[in-house]
């Protein structure tokens, strides 16, 4: 085992004999503040029997999880070709830009209030804000992306007569994906980060719902299965993006070894 | 790519985007397609943001909120800097403590800051505590990261050279790695600052009693959305201001380095 893996093994396994240590045998830390391992099992047998918040573990995972992909997908398909227009156009770059300078510095989770106000409390206010958090990285890296393409590719593409669809998908598109990528990595963060807090303000199900619930019932134990929950989602969707990246930029590794 | 244009035609056509959403926007709320009241003109938001200058609006007034939101954004992020920068520095020097935090600080990186919420709620309550750990969450891990990558990717030449003339390890320290890291440091610093701003609005939506963030959800509860979008244009134009007082910064210290390009 490379040292690396097993020193993080053991910081690990220090961790959580701590955590117990600290909440169970010595009681040092008051299960009020922050639960112990067996409260935070409870909770989470808890939450996926009877349910916790409106309904149980699965209903919550799933309606965040399709809030996200929705809202991401919805950005990708709006931001992407909007990037693609920008980078492709000086014109449509000039016009656009000053419009982005005005709303990008106001951050997605701002706009929640607008949303609720516009939308309520339902799923399309919440699709609303990921779309606002995740559109903007999505637009700024495909139009990076663009303009970071080898100008003897375009100029190829052009003397060869290559005709504008076939340009747009064989040349634009994966000259810009690896860049895209990054974009869509930062998007999917922002997502996340702003469905639980549009959760947070007020929902019907969904992780921030519980743990909105379990901040107003003063129950550590299930605040701490809430964000265990976000953690893997966040992760298992970021590495899953990671494999779709590996697999679409599977060129781009091949050209890479190729070279060095 | 496909054309190059001047300068004044960007300008132009600069001018004309943004006319063309400030009118869609003015025209929208004109034609009576969307109640007034769910969508106000620019105008009445710029009135509405002026108005709130002096008069008070749950609680205070904008710039009283706005400074109640600073000063616990100032709290939070010097103290996510103070702690975070130091860290990364360390990790990035001691393998063995790298190799010690790493996994916990990659752990918790998951948790979304806005997650932590209800715990900053229940250990430090809704007051001034609470909010300064969102923003201490939001802000921590880009210090310690870039703090890290500046500490890490020192060039080995100057570390060989400093050992070859036989300078004291902490001399090292002080003279070469510090310095060599602070370009890093500092744009960790400007994403921070960020993340940590927005954090707060969040922390400020769910749990506070002042600050701009409560200021939009009291507007938002009685239906004034005039006031919602006069905290938004606030809190866009503190954190332009931020971003643009770091940049600075940054600029100033790339020169002063040579490193500009």
């Amino acid at each position: 085992m490379p040292r690396r893996v097993s020193i993080g093994l053991a910081t690990i396994a220090v961790a959580f004999v701590l955590w117990f240590g600290l909440t169970t045998v010595f009681g040092i830390i008051p299960s009020g503040r922050f639960p112990s391992p067996a409260e935070t099992w409870s909770a989470l047998v808890h939450v996926s029997g009877r349910g916790y918040g409106g309904g149980d573990l699965t209903l919550h995972v799933y309606n965040s999880l399709r809030l996200v992909v929705m809202g991401f997908l919805f950005a990708i398909a709006t931001g992407g070709p909007l990037g693609l227009l920008m980078g492709w156009s000086r014109r449509a770059e000039a016009v656009i830009n000053p419009i982005f300078l005005i709303i990008r510095p106001i951050p997605p989770l701002a706009w929640i209030p607008l949303a609720i106000l516009w939308l309520g409390l339902g799923d399309a206010a919440k699709i609303m804000v990921i779309w606002f958090s995740a559109f903007v990285p999505s637009v700024i890296n495909t139009f990076a992306g663009v303009r970071n393409i080898d100008r003897p590719v375009l100029e190829a593409a052009y003397m060869l007569g290559m005709p504008k669809f076939r340009f747009v998908t064989e040349v634009l598109v994966p000259g810009a994906s690896p860049m895209i990528f990054t974009g869509l990595r930062l998007s999917l963060q922002a997502s996340w980060t702003t469905l639980v807090a549009a959760e947070l303000v007020g929902a019907f199900y969904g992780i921030g719902r519980v743990l909105n619930v379990a901040q107003q019932d003063l129950y550590p134990g299930m605040i701490l299965v809430g964000m265990i929950a976000v953690a893997i989602l966040g992760w298992g969707t970021t590495r899953i993006l990671g494999l779709a990246e590996a697999r679409a930029l599977r060129w781009n590794t091949a050209a890479l070894a190729a070279k060095g | 790519m496909n054309r190059q244009i001047s300068l004044l035609q960007s300008i132009g056509l600069g001018f004309l985007g943004l006319a063309c959403f400030l009118g869609f926007w003015q025209g929208m709320s004109m034609s009576g397609l969307v109640s007034n009241i769910f969508l106000p003109s620019p105008f009445e938001v710029y009135e509405r943001f002026t108005a709130l200058i002096d008069r008070r609006f749950a609680g205070a007034t904008l710039p009283g909120h706005l400074g109640a939101s600073f000063m616990r954004f100032a709290y939070g992020f010097l103290l996510a800097a103070a702690i975070g920068i130091p860290l990364g520095l360390l990790m990035g020097w001691y393998q063995l403590l790298d190799e010690i935090v790493s996994p916990l600080f990659d752990a918790l990186r998951f948790v979304a800051p806005i997650a932590w919420v209800p715990f900053a709620a229940l250990w430090f309550g809704t007051g001034i505590g609470g909010p300064i750990m969102i923003i201490f969450a939001g802000a921590f891990p880009p210090c310690v990261i870039n703090a890290y990558r500046g500490a890490k990717f020192v060039d080995p030449r100057l570390i060989e050279a400093a050992n070859m003339l036989g300078t004291p390890s902490r001399r090292v320290i002080m003279e070469v790695l510090l310095p060599s890291s602070v370009p890093s440091i500092i744009s960790g610093l400007r994403v921070s600052a960020g993340l940590g701003w927005q954090s707060l609005v969040g922390a400020e939506l769910i749990v506070a009693s002042a600050g701009v963030g409560y200021m939009m959800v009291q507007g938002q509860a009685n239906v004034q959305t005039h006031t919602v979008m006069a905290g938004m244009v606030a809190i866009g134009l503190v954190g332009l201001a931020l971003d643009t007082a770091l940049r600075g910064v940054e600029r100033v210290i790339q020169k002063r380095r040579g490193l500009e390009n």
